[in-house]
């Protein structure tokens, strides 16, 4: 699932847009972004707090099992990256 | 008249360079390949270089008007400044990125939380983790974090 400090509104017309079915969840005060130490302050468009991308695969315990935190934002990690990791999970 | 020639290797320079600044963030950003690493763009301004290079020679040719020299002075700044734009928002501005140090790490439980999904439902990691998909109880989830849609 996707997080963002998006509000619900602007996810949906995302989802709406690209065709995304996975659950998007909304953080506008960056809580829980905070709380994942992820926060990239003041590089909202309006200068607000955002998240910088990253990506976790979290097994059916809660334990995280691989972690992606990039060093540019244009680099993310690869579809065929993730999907072979999930693989893994048992 | 040579001097009367259109000096067409800086003209294709400029719109050389305009092109390998604009087609990463429009075209190449979608391709994993061209993405992780700009090389296209990076090539597509090393040939730029040569096309300007070549028209700045012809440009300062003694023959050449003086209005020749000034355009071909702009041009290749303007394209040198556009190479040094590329530089700047792919490899320096990317990278202005938080540590994250702490970040749940491998083998760390990721701390529970609850968001509002796009109906405005709260929604727990705990119970993502916890539902049936078809069924079946879930291996896991993949928690995207990203910045946002502009």
């Amino acid at each position: 699932m996707a997080i963002s400090v998006d509000t619900p509104e602007i996810s949906r017309d995302l989802c709406q847009k690209a065709g995304y079915t996975y659950t998007f969840l909304s953080d506008p005060k960056a809580d829980v972004i905070r709380r994942y130490d992820l926060v990239h302050a003041g590089a909202g468009i309006n200068g607000q707090d955002i998240a910088r991308p990253a990506e976790f695969l979290v097994d059916s315990s809660g334990t995280v099992r691989w972690v992606n935190l990039t060093e540019n934002y244009w680099v993310r990690a690869r579809p065929d990256q993730i999907i072979a990791m999930a693989k893994a999970l048992r | 008249m040579q001097a009367q020639r259109c000096n067409w290797p800086i003209w294709a320079g400029l719109l050389l360079s305009v092109s390998a600044l604009l087609s990463y963030f429009f075209v190449f950003v979608w391709f994993p390949v061209t993405r992780d690493f700009p090389w296209a763009n990076l090539l597509l301004f090393g040939i730029a270089a040569v096309l300007l290079l070549v028209g700045v020679r012809r440009a300062f040719a003694p023959e050449r008007p003086r209005r020749s020299k000034i355009a071909g002075a702009v041009l290749a700044t303007l394209s040198v400044a556009m190479c040094g734009c590329f530089v700047f928002a792919t490899f320096i501005m990317a990278r202005r990125l938080p540590a994250s140090h702490n970040a749940p790490q491998l083998g760390q439980k990721a701390p529970d939380f609850s968001l509002s999904d796009t109906h405005g439902k709260p929604v727990s990691l705990a119970e993502i983790l916890s539902s049936p998909v078809n069924g079946k109880a879930p291996k896991g989830v993949l928690l995207v974090f990203y910045r946002g849609s502009w």
